[in-house]
């Protein structure tokens, strides 16, 4: 499956945030898309996002390196990302490699739109 | 022996092919079904490193995939042909006196993409050996199978 990508944005208590909503399998042929749309975002002056990862079926360290980007973008602007995922497959590999400790992950985007920075 | 082997030219578009491979392999050879996603990552990541090191160097030649059924074990053997990228392979895994792994927050984008790549295999799987050769350099990873469990 290729990758599908679609932003929305959402009000929340803290002002603003852009939802990226990723769907299918982020892997070495497909991140290249997912980062041109956050570096698009963060050129738009989109500095708080959140990355909604339910709809991904495969995930892997390049696309980890993605979105590791797409965070350094963002603080350079003190803005967020912050990922919405539960499922197992996923967070295993945010666990092995650390980035669990970099990355807010959230349980819903109602919840990531809501956090305090 | 080799069960199958394929041969794809490096291009990103065809990892995703030698996953699907890997996994529908691994899976007739009785690996269990909760680590086939272990399997398909893996061999994701060994394809992605191998596919980017032909194409940072020039090599035109494959990458190829060797997946192995044996007694009671499956492997996966990826090889690159690029001479020397075994011995920085063999380094990032850990080998003494090996450079020191890049921090995490230090990843982006393509800057350390190779190490992660390694990192997630090692955090993986548990059976991992990184080869170094003048031709070129291989990661051989296995899991345990039970070729006995599966049906047809």
């Amino acid at each position: 499956m290729d990758l599908s990508l679609s932003t929305r944005t959402v009000p929340g208590p803290n002002g603003d945030r852009t939802v990226v909503e990723v769907g299918g399998e982020i892997d070495v042929y497909t991140a290249p898309k997912l980062r041109e749309q956050l570096v698009e975002l963060v050129n738009d002056g989109s500095y708080h996002l959140v990355v909604d990862m339910e709809g991904v079926d495969f995930l892997d360290s390049t696309g980890l390196g993605v979105l590791v980007g797409g965070l350094k973008r963002v603080r350079a602007h003190e803005g967020s990302l912050r990922l919405v995922c539960n499922q197992e497959r996923i967070l295993k590999i945010f666990r092995i490699t650390g980035l669990t400790k970099v990355f807010p992950i959230h349980t819903s985007v109602d919840e990531a739109v809501s956090a305090a920075d | 022996m080799a069960t199958v082997e394929l041969l794809f030219s490096a291009q990103p578009e065809h990892v995703r092919t030698a996953r699907l491979v890997a996994a529908a392999v691994a899976r007739r050879a009785g690996v269990d079904e909760a680590v086939l996603d272990e399997v398909r990552l893996a061999v994701g990541e060994a394809c992605s490193r191998a596919v980017g090191l032909h194409r940072s160097n020039g090599v035109t030649t494959p990458v190829r995939v060797v997946l192995t059924e044996e007694e009671k074990s499956f492997s996966i053997e990826v090889g690159d042909e690029v001479p020397g990228a075994g011995v920085a392979a063999a380094d990032a895994a850990g080998v003494p006196g090996s450079r020191d792994a890049a921090p995490a927050e230090d990843f982006d984008d393509a800057d350390g993409e190779d190490e992660m790549g390694l990192a997630v295999i090692r955090g993986l799987v548990d059976d991992v050996e990184v080869s170094a050769g003048e031709d070129g350099g291989t990661i051989r990873m296995s899991w345990p199978a039970n070729p006995d469990a599966v049906l047809g």
